[in-house]
Parts: structure tokens; sequence; C-alpha cells
């Protein structure tokens, strides 16, 4: 029997790869290789998408007894035709960490205590309603994730803006995707790429500004590269503040000092209109042209309060602004020559070439994110390569459903599934699916990410419940919000899988059902929702996080709202969230077309996937007669914004002199709390450390593997010294991956953030060396 | 314990050297494409301590432009249940 299951696995291995070849290289032959039929049958697979990144790969995960043992990439699946990268490959082994989190528990006279899970949800339910009566509908908040399921987030938005009346709903996502959320609402007002991945199949040059792609999105990575050696005419640049395999692999490495990539996207502006290189008729037709407010501020007091206004301006207002923007001028600032300015401009104006942009968090964590965002637009469309195959400013995400469950659910504070809390046709339209009277539906947002910690440390929130996220280890200016947490008459919830520093502040702790151990959605970059079946059974006493909240909700009288039964809740979640998204601006397939396919593209008009928007040859919601409709503006236009440089809000002085950026490796998934958990992820990586300049670290006398201390104004950590090793930073830079708990960066970087978006800027804070 | 497959890319006209080294590592087993530069590789290692090894002998391969995985297998023992 072990043999025969042995054989088989290496059969499977060989025609997944096999198929892979044929996905990516058409007509590929091998001969020497008979199809495999009539398999064994002692492995089952079923579709899922990967749970790992945003890209959203299709995965077929191999079952045996009763126990997930293999991954294949899902050759049926558009996002990665077959391939994964290491992390998807090894992902089932995160189901089986010895130390997994299998029953409830609850502090019991500062002990963690065993209780039935029954229990557990008992005294969560009568803490919420106490702390509620008492303190206010304000007092109580949930903090979820772009890795909750799509009904993970919708049964939380439901409970708490539609049921307990709190805006106090916020994700991980603010952390890692609002600012993209803002750049799409301010250019096109409406959320999400307007392009997809079959982009890169048709794309001549790809610029990747600020994102190491080929360890965060490593699969898209290898599409971009097999495009460029099955194609001649095909060029890879990568605008980056440090080198990485990003950089190593393009064609080209262009690096820039943090926080100039504004001053250099204007500069790229100012060369397109001085070449002439301006589609005009695509400008005249289909942008207009605004300015907001500037010198806008950081965030990084209490209370922090800023509303944009947005000013229209015509052509010649915005040629003027740019005449600060000279390459020669912009050389100065950003330390990018005057000539590779130029040269990006080219690329950009050049009418024969399509152009991608990918991003990701180098744009989004950023002071200025909503900015960027909209300047890396303008370039698209100053020359109108943008909706069209190949030509496609394209923010990627982070986690698996950034975009399913935190920005189409909506569970950020001012959001609902369909709009915001703040217009009244929104709410009218949320109380009426979620069958609760309207006046529930606060108009007022409340606290975003960052606020609503600063709010649990002020004690305006007691009671919060975190699920599927760390923010023990993510949170900015750490330390403060770590204390908060663990005040005395503040009560925590954590709802996780593993033991984490975020479990270390719960005061009652429920176990998770992990990834496939449930039902549910995910939604990735390209708008592609990916349904997955319970295809092995979650241990011990864990549940979904969905029917974690359902179970509170109906403890806290509303059964009425949450009828559901174990049996039938996500295909009936399902139908009643789609109701929100009908028409053909966002209308999504049916629960049942869902399970049958690896993933569906929103909008799904009458059977039909939506590729690019906005293009009227693809996207059946442009009603405007023309090739394009940016319908998300009432002036059916695209926004075209005049947004200055500003600098940092933290800036490296002659006390504190280096950058600390911050980020992650291709081996970890964020806090590493599943990956660490894998013994090829952790063995490859086992512990965090700090990359330094090869020349700072001859001058400070540090050689690799020494211990370097990395103090800020807020905090320090003493973390070993990497010199020359996957990225070189440049000269006065420092990089630390975040994914180790025992070296808890985030103790030492700054929690400011775009005024707009409220994202923090996790990758520019001002810190000093010593060695340990 | 571990299976792993990947499509192997060889450097450029490296094809047949590529086969040739691959099929003179242990635990490998090789299946050339017959139209296209492209190799697949099926390894099955007995254990941590021989996969690491593997990986280290495919990483110095001179004939070898990139590999990319394509499936994985880990037994159930050692990951700790
Ligand atoms: S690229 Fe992302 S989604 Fe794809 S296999 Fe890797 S971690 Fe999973």
């Amino acid at each position: 029997m072990k043999l025969n299951r042995r054989r088989f696995l290496k059969y499977a291995a060989a025609s997944s790869a096999v198929a892979t070849a044929g996905a990516l290289f058409p007509g590929v032959s091998f001969g020497n290789w008979q199809n495999l039929t009539n398999n064994s049958g002692i492995i089952s697979w079923q579709k899922a998408p990967c749970r790992f990144c945003g890209t959203g790969c299709g995965v077929l995960v191999g079952v045996s007894d009763g126990r997930a043992v293999a991954v294949k990439g899902d050759p049926n699946c558009s996002v990665n035709k077959g391939l994964c990268c290491m992390k998807g490959y090894h992902s089932v082994q995160m189901l089986y960490g010895k130390d997994r989190i299998t029953t409830a528990k609850v502090r019991k006279n500062g002990e963690m205590v065993e209780v039935p899970i029954k229990e557990a949800l008992d005294l969560i339910a009568e803490k919420l309603q106490e702390t509620k009566d008492k303190h206010g509908k304000d007092s109580v908040a949930i903090y979820g994730s772009g890795q909750w399921t799509i009904p993970d987030g919708y049964v939380a938005s439901k409970l708490f803006k539609g049921c307990l009346g709190t805006n106090n709903v916020e994700a991980n996502a603010r952390l890692c995707m609002a600012s993209a959320v803002t750049g799409f609402m301010t250019s096109f007002g409406i959320d999400e790429p307007m392009g997809c991945y079959e982009d890169m199949d048709h794309a001549n040059v790809f610029i990747t500004w600020g994102n190491n792609m080929a360890e965060m999105h490593p699969v898209l990575f290898s599409r971009m590269l097999a495009n460029r050696k099955r194609r001649t005419n095909v060029t890879v640049i990568d605008f980056a503040t440090r080198s990485t395999r990003t950089s190593q692999a393009a064609d080209k490495s262009i690096l820039f000092k943090p926080q100039t990539d504004l001053a250099v996207a204007n500069a790229i502006c100012y060369e397109i209109i001085k070449n002439d290189w301006v589609n005009w008729n695509f400008v005249n037709e289909h942008v207009s042209f605004h300015k907001g407010k500037t010198n806008i501020g950081y965030g990084t007091e209490d209370h922090f309060a800023f509303k944009d206004k947005a000013e229209s301006i015509n052509f010649e207002e915005y040629k003027l602004f740019l005449e600060d923007y000279t390459p020669e001028k912009v050389e100065k600032i950003s330390g990018v020559s005057a000539r590779d300015i130029k040269y990006m401009a080219a690329l950009y104006g050049d009418p024969s070439l399509k152009v991608t942009s990918f991003w990701c968090m180098g744009m989004n964590q950023h002071t200025r994110g909503t900015w960027i965002n909209n300047l890396v637009y303008n370039i698209h469309l100053l020359v109108g390569k943008i909706s069209t195959p190949g030509n496609s400013p394209f923010s990627l995400t982070g986690q698996p459903s950034a975009c399913g469950t935190v920005r189409e659910v909506g569970t950020l504070t001012h959001k609902l599934p369909h709009g915001v809390v703040m217009k009244e046709p929104h709410r009218e339209m949320a109380a009426e699916i979620w069958d609760v009277p309207v006046s529930n539906i606060d108009p007022k947002p409340t606290y975003h990410t960052v606020e609503m910690f600063r709010a649990l440390d002020r004690g305006d929130i007691k009671f919060i419940w975190i699920q599927v996220t760390n923010p023990m280890v993510t949170m900015p200016n750490l330390r403060r919000y770590r204390d908060g947490a663990l005040k005395d008459d503040r009560f925590v919830v954590v709802s996780d899988v593993y033991p984490t520093p975020t479990t270390d502040v719960a005061d009652v702790i429920l176990p998770a059902a992990l990834w496939v151990e449930q039902e549910g959605m995910f939604g990735n970059s390209e708008r592609r929702t990916q349904h997955f079946a319970e295809i092995v059974k979650p241990p011990g006493e864990a549940m979904s996080d969905t029917w974690q909240i359902i179970e509170v909700a109906k403890r806290l009288g509303f059964e009425k709202q949450f009828p559901w039964t174990q049996d039938d809740y996500i295909g009936k979640i399902w139908e009643e969230y789609r109701k929100f998204h009908a028409g053909p601006k966002h209308e999504m397939a049916s629960y049942e077309v869902l399970k049958k396919r690896s993933g569906v593209q929103w909008p799904f008009v009458d059977g039909k996937e939506t590729r690019w928007r906005f293009n009227a040859k693809h996207d059946p919601a442009c009603t405007n007669g023309k090739d394009f409709d940016f319908y998300g503006k009432k002036d059916h236009k695209a926004w075209i914004w005049a947004r200055p440089y500003e600098p940092a809000a933290e800036s490296p002085d002659s006390e504190y002199n280096f950058w600390l950026n911050t980020g992650r490796v291709i081996e970890h998934w964020h806090t590493g709390s599943m990956t660490r958990r894998i013994p090829v992820l952790h063995n490859a990586v086992p512990s965090s450390y700090v990359e330094l300049n090869p020349e700072d670290a001859a001058e400070l006398g540090i050689v690799n593997g020494e211990m370097v201390k990395i103090i800020s104004r807020r905090g320090e950590i003493t973390i070993p010294a990497q010199i020359k090793g996957r990225g070189v930073p440049p000269r006065g830079m420092v990089f630390v991956p975040f994914f180790d708990e025992s070296y808890l960066v985030n103790e030492v970087t700054l929690d400011a953030f775009c005024p707009i978006s409220k994202q923090p800027d996790y990758k520019k804070c001002a810190v000093r060396l010593e060695k340990a | 314990m571990p299976i792993f497959s990947y499509l192997a890319m060889p450097k450029s006209g490296a094809k047949e050297a590529l086969c040739a080294d691959l099929a003179a590592l242990s635990h490998c087993e090789v299946i050339p494409s017959d139209n296209q530069e492209i190799v697949v590789l099926v390894t099955d290692t007995p254990d941590e301590t021989t996969e690491d090894k593997l990986q280290k002998s495919l990483n110095n391969l001179q004939s070898l432009q990139s590999l990319s995985l394509a499936f994985g297998y880990d037994d159930q023992e050692k990951q700790g249940r």
C-alpha cells in the first residue's frame, strides 16, 4: 500500500508539472510521458484558492485518510495555470502544527484555562452586552482581516454595524490596501483594478513601483519572466528603494530615495507633456484635472482628522504645477538621474509599447499613499494606456481576500457592503437586506485601525474581538498598543489557530478553523472570487470565524438576522450578500457557479466575466456610447490629480541617521504564525535579521550574523545582521522582515499614516544603529 | 518523505547537459520535452537532510537557469501530529 501510494504521488507530481508546462508553453510535448488515467484513488483532489497571498493561485488539495497531504497547482485556474510558489506547495502543513489551538480558553485569576467552547461563547456574548450597556455602543469593536473569508467579514459587519449599531469594524487590510482603495476612489470613483493578470501576456514593458514581486508575488513574477522569455520585445524595470531579487531579474534597476517616488512620477508626467506624448484624443474625451489640499499632516497625534477637498483645474494649470518637477530638479530630490527619468517617461510615452505598472506595499504603506496611487494613474491616463490588454496600472494585493472581504464586503469603519455609512440610500439598502431598522446604522464612521487601537489604549473602546490577524506583532509603534490592550478593564477576545503575541493579551481565545477546514470564499487582486469547500475537518472544537460570530449573534438575540444552520450557512450568506452588488458594475456569480469554477471575475454579467473595466468592448456597465466610460465618477471621466512631493513623517537626521524599511520574505506569510510551523519554510529562513549595506556595515564594524541594536524614538530591538543577502539596501537604509515574533520590529516603527487612507507607513522612519 | 516536481529551464543550448546533470543526481527522475527547452524534474527524497543536500546540488548546477515548483508533497509524520 505504502509503495503504491508513493508511486501514485510521483505520478501525480509528474503529471502536475507536465500540465503546468502545457499551460505555460503552448504546444510543448513530453513524448515519453503517458497520460495518467485510472489513478489509484488513494488521494482525492479538491480545488481551493491558496491561503497565502493576494495573487489567488488556484490549488488542488490532496486528501488521504481525512488528512490534507499534498498540493498541486490547479491547471484550470487562469491565475497560475498549474504553477505555485513554495508557500503554496507546502501550505497544507500549516494545518498540522503541534501547538494548534483546538479548545477555547478563558482567563481566570490571571491564568488561561481550557473551557468548552460553548462556555467561551456565552462569556463573549455576556461581556459584549455588558460593555455596550455600560459604556455605549461604540465601546465594543471587532478587528478582522484580509484573510477573513468573505462570509466571515459579512457576518461581522452585519452584527456590528447592522445589529449593534456601531461602526467599530476594521480589518488589517487598512494596514495594507487602504491607500489603493482611496487611490481608486479619488481617480476613478470606484474601487479595484480595471485590468487583470492577462495584461501580462500583452504588455511590452513592466515597471514595478517599490514592489519586490519576485518574493511577494512569485507566481505572477514567473509569468512575467516567462513572457519575456517567450516574446522578444519585453522589458522589466524595477523602480525601488533597495536592491532585491526583483532588481536582479529585471532588465534595469533604478533606485530612488524613500518618499521621492512622488516627485519622480510627476517628472515622468512633465516629460510626457514636454515631448507631446500625450494621447490627446483620450485625454480630451475621458480625463478631467483636479487638485486637493496640501501640507496634509501625518496623523501621529490622537484624534487627528483630515478631509480633502477637490478643486477642478484646467490642463494649463496642471502643466504649470509640473514645472517644479523637471527631471533635473527631481534628480536632486530623488537620486534618480534625469536620464533614467527620461528613459521611463519615454517607455510610457512610446505609443507602440504597452505598459503595465505593478505596485503593492511600497506605494500603499506611504504617508502620501493616496497621492502616489493617483500619480501613477496620472501617467497612464496622460498617454491613454489603461483598460486595454497590456496597458494596465495594476495595484496588487498582499492578502488572499483583502479585496474580497475588506474592500468588497466593506469591513472598514466608513463602509457598507454597498457604499458608505455616510450616505442614506446605502444605509437604507443595508437595513433592508439585513432586516434591521435603518436607524440602527450610524451615519458617522468611528475609528480607523490605528485610531481604534489608540481608543483601546485610552479606554474609549473596552471590548475588542480580534479574528484572523496578529496586531500585537503588526501594529506600528507597537508598545503603546500592547500596553493598551493589557490595561485592567479591557476585554480582548482572540480567534486564532496558533498561539501568538496577540493570544498572549487575550481574555478569551477561540479555536478557529483554518483555510480548507471550513467552506468559504476569498477575493483576489484581479476581482476574482474563489470558493472553497470544507475539505478536511477542523481539529477539536475549532469552528469557522463566521460561525463563531453567528453563535454570539444568536446569544445576543439576533436569531432573525442570523437564521442559518451549520449545514447551509455559507451558501445562504453568499446569496444574501450578493444582493448588495446586483447590477452590471459589480454583479457577482451565484453560489452554484462559484462552487463549480476555479474562480470567477466580477462584474459577472449574463454568464460572462469582465476582464477590462471601463472599456466598452469588454465592460457591460459602459453606457456613454464612447470607447471608454469611467462611470465611477459623476462626470464619467477619470481624474488626473496635481499632487506635490511632500517629505516623509520622519526622515534621518544627525541623531537617527538611517532609514528603517520593513517587509516580507518569500518563505514567510506575514507574522509567520503559520509558515514558521511549516518545517521546510521555517528551516529556509528560521529567524529575522537586519539587512545592511556592506559599506555601512564595514564602517560600523559589523560582520554577517553579528548582533545590531536598532534604536528609534519609540523603541529598540537587537537583531542579527545580514550583509549581501538576498536584498541589499543602499547606504543609509536598513531593512527588517517582520515575520519573526522574537524580533518585534514594530516596536521601532512609527504610527504615521496617509491622512486620506489612514494607512500607516511601514517603509520609512528614522533609526540609529549600534553594534550590540 | 518529500516528493516534488519542477519545471527546469536549461541555460541557452544546455538542455542535453541539464538532462545529464539531473540524471546523475540521486533521487531525481527526468522527463525532457521533445520539442521545447524544458525539462520536468521529479524528486523523491527519504528525509529532510537528503532533501537539503539535493537542493544544494540543484542550486549548483551550471546547466540550470531556473527551477519552478509544480507539485509538493510531504509525509505527515514529521509535521508534528
Ligand atoms: S504566489 Fe501567493 S497565492 Fe500563489 S502559491 Fe504563492 S503564496 Fe500562494
